[in-house]
């Protein structure tokens, strides 16, 4: 006879023993790993502690700190980019207009696509010597730009693949928007403020939880951007685009150097947590929440 | 400064659906003006026609001396409390307040004389930093009209303000706005379905349905002199109950009208009434008497008890005159209380003679006046 606890074990185990597996297990092996000299061809015996190695190795390592700071660059910019962007076409697509459910699924689409090596490999074509920016220039009647050959014009590239993927941050703006009274904008147009103002002053104060949301997601997923410098730079030129994720990708798996590749993910772990600490500790001062937070259950 | 407001064949479309058909209508300078009719009426669309937050498909609005159909809305001179009270959530009531004015580019110190004079008003003078949500129904609905104060506009605009608050306090509010009202001495134009609203802020009732105005006037004339069954139907509670029924004589002095209950005489001037004309006659509940066994009495009709809603100081019986107006009873209203019966227990009425009201089949009421001068032409 089988009891209630056993049937409701056996309906959840298939997510409980993926989540050990392939989350859980990792995640402390890496912390583990991050404290050996461990490579990818050895056997689990062999591993070395060697204390806290790995970490004083990373920051003296030219490249690491390259790579961090290309890091830094790639999300400060494309976080905000994303953001504005999204933000301003939810703006235009939450105007009541003939065929605005087409325009919003147009806008969306890249997001589902753009996850995608297929659409980084596209994005190669569009900017290569060649491609289709180049060749738009040309008719145009300016010269071509070497986009994915100089190290100033590489991350660009890689920035604008991510910023151009805005769809899920734009769908939670709208949401957003919408939830905004129409009565409050109506009042504001009583209250004789224009556009701008409406905007700066009612709009947008009350979209700021919205904002926060958006801005902790997208920061999160920009730090983890991989398959945009793999596919469309592999990293290059000069490491111009190599973010840690590609680091840690090539460390573990080209160098075979797990306990290193374990240490600098650590690290990135720790960086967005810290960073994700201070966005929330920061809330107080900038975002606004409607109800009261402490009521909300 | 009170201006007054006047509307030249005011009509609003959208799309198919006509919400407000050519109406004309004149506010005077001071008074306190209320649309009232059931829900879609169209009353919300034509406070939204003056504000200025829909444009009239034709006709023409005027505030004052100006026409104001294309003036933007802050330029109208007027201010507006919205049913929800639509409070900017994330400013301070004094936020709320000032924002309208600092928009308007005057200084901080008058911002802030204007705020501390409109909160003393309504006393609101403690809650002024606090946000919306820190505050009760009530409170956002004073700090509402104090962001409408503030502006000191020729005409205040309310859209059911009321409609939100508890039963109790709705009835303090009222006393409140009809207070305001007297010591700010502007025009005021409030929109609400509910009749006794109506009646005890108005000066002066605009009457709506389907769009269209069907009567305005001094609240007492409109529910003693109605234009017609709408009208006569929706002002009062209970409403007024409508038994159909055919002139057999009508005089100078009198008219006698046949319900299928029995005959009915009124006292009033039946001339221009024809024998046999089909009429529908209107009693308000308070124009019946119950009357005690005993002595037949003229204007007597006899019906059965459905049901007694003792109220203390008064009753409301709800009463079947035959068999098939069991489903829809008429309702009377008598003090106190009713001596005795179960439901289904007989009971005698009387109708008072001289508060009949007499309509046509097409609902326009007869009245007199008209009945003479359908005679003299």
């Amino acid at each position: 006879m089988y009891t209630n606890r056993a049937v409701g074990m056996a309906y959840v185990s298939p997510f409980l023993i993926g989540l050990a597996l392939f989350l859980l297990f990792p995640f402390l092996a890496s912390l583990g790993l991050s404290f050996t000299d461990y490579r990818l061809q050895d056997r689990w015996s062999e591993a070395r502690f060697i204390g806290a190695d790995n970490y004083t190795q990373m920051f003296a390592d030219h490249t690491f700190r390259k790579s961090l700071w290309t890091t830094l660059i790639y999300v400060l910019i494309t976080v905000p980019l994303k953001l504005v962007f999204a933000l301003f076409i939810a703006f235009v697509l939450n105007f009541k207009l003939r065929g605005i459910n087409f325009f919003r699924t147009a806008y969306y689409l890249p997001s589902i696509l753009g996850g995608s090596v297929a659409i980084a490999v596209v994005w190669r074509y569009v900017y290569a010597g060649d491609g289709l920016i180049n060749q738009a220039l040309t008719l145009a009647g300016f010269g071509t730009v070497n986009w994915l050959g100089e190290p100033s014009t590489a991350l660009v590239t890689i920035i604008l693949l991510r910023t151009w993927q805005f769809g899920s941050a734009m769908v939670v703006f709208l949401a957003g928007l919408q939830g905004i009274p129409q009565d409050l904008y109506e009042a504001a147009k009583l209250d004789g403020a224009g556009p701008w103002r409406t905007f700066s002053r009612v709009t947008l104060p009350l979209l700021t939880p919205v904002v926060f949301f958006n801005f902790i997601m997208q920061s999160v997923q920009a730090f983890q951007e991989f398959n945009g410098p793999y596919v469309v730079t592999g990293g290059g030129p000069l490491k111009s685009t190599y973010l840690l994720p590609l680091m840690i990708y090539e460390e573990a798996f080209k160098y075979f150097d797990l306990g290193y590749a374990s240490a600098i993910s650590w690290f990135l772990f720790v960086l967005i947590g810290v960073i994700t600490a201070i966005a929330f500790t920061s809330q107080r001062y900038w975002v606004f929440y409607a109800q009261d937070r402490e009521r909300a259950p | 400064m009170a201006s007054s407001v006047e509307l030249k064949r005011v009509k609003k479309r959208f799309g198919t659906v006509e919400a407000v058909k050519a109406v004309s209508l004149s506010i005077e300078p001071g008074e306190f003006a209320v649309f009232v009719g059931p829900s879609g009426c169209g009353k919300s669309t034509l406070l939204r026609l003056i504000a200025g937050l829909e444009a009239p498909s034709e006709g023409s609005i005027h505030i004052g001396e100006r026409d104001v159909t294309y003036v933007h809305p802050s330029k109208r001179g007027i201010a507006m409390v919205f049913q929800s009270y639509a409070l900017y959530p994330h400013m301070s009531v004094a936020q709320n307040m000032a924002f309208g004015l600092e928009i308007r580019g005057l200084k901080r110190e008058e911002v802030r004389a204007k705020v501390a004079r409109a909160a003393d008003i309504l006393q609101l003078t403690e809650l002024l930093d606090r946000k919306p949500r820190a505050l009760s129904g009530g409170q956002r609905q004073r700090a509402a009209i104090g962001r409408a104060i503030v502006r000191e506009p020729e005409v205040f605009l309310l859209d059911e303000p009321l409609s939100n608050l508890d039963a109790a306090l709705r009835g303090q509010v009222r006393v409140e706005l009809a207070r305001l009202h007297a010591r700010l001495g502007a025009t005021m134009i409030y929109v609400t379905h509910d009749q006794v609203e109506a009646m005890t802020l108005a000066s002066k009732i605009i009457v709506m349905n389907a769009g269209r105005v069907e009567q305005v006037g001094a609240p007492l004339e409109l529910y003693h002199r109605p234009a017609n069954a709408f009208v006569a139907g929706f002002l009062g509670s209970p409403r007024m109950n409508f038994l159909e029924g055919s002139v057999t004589s009508a005089h100078a002095e009198q008219v006698v009208v046949a319900l299928a209950s029995g005959p009915v005489l009124l006292s009033r001037n039946g001339t221009g009434l024809a024998s046999g004309a089909r009429v529908t006659l209107g009693v308000r509940p308070e124009d019946f008497r119950v009357l005690s066994d005993g002595p037949s009495y003229r204007n007597a009709i006899e019906g059965r008890l459905v049901l007694a809603e003792r109220l203390g100081a008064e009753t409301l019986v709800h009463v079947a005159l035959d068999a098939a107006s069991l489903a829809t009873p008429i309702v009377i209203k008598i003090a106190g209380d009713l001596p005795a019966g179960a439901p289904g227990a007989k009971l005698r009425l009387a109708i008072d003679p001289d508060k009949c009201h007499l309509f046509d089949p097409e609902g326009t009421a007869i009245s007199e006046a008209a009945a003479k001068l359908s005679v003299s032409a």
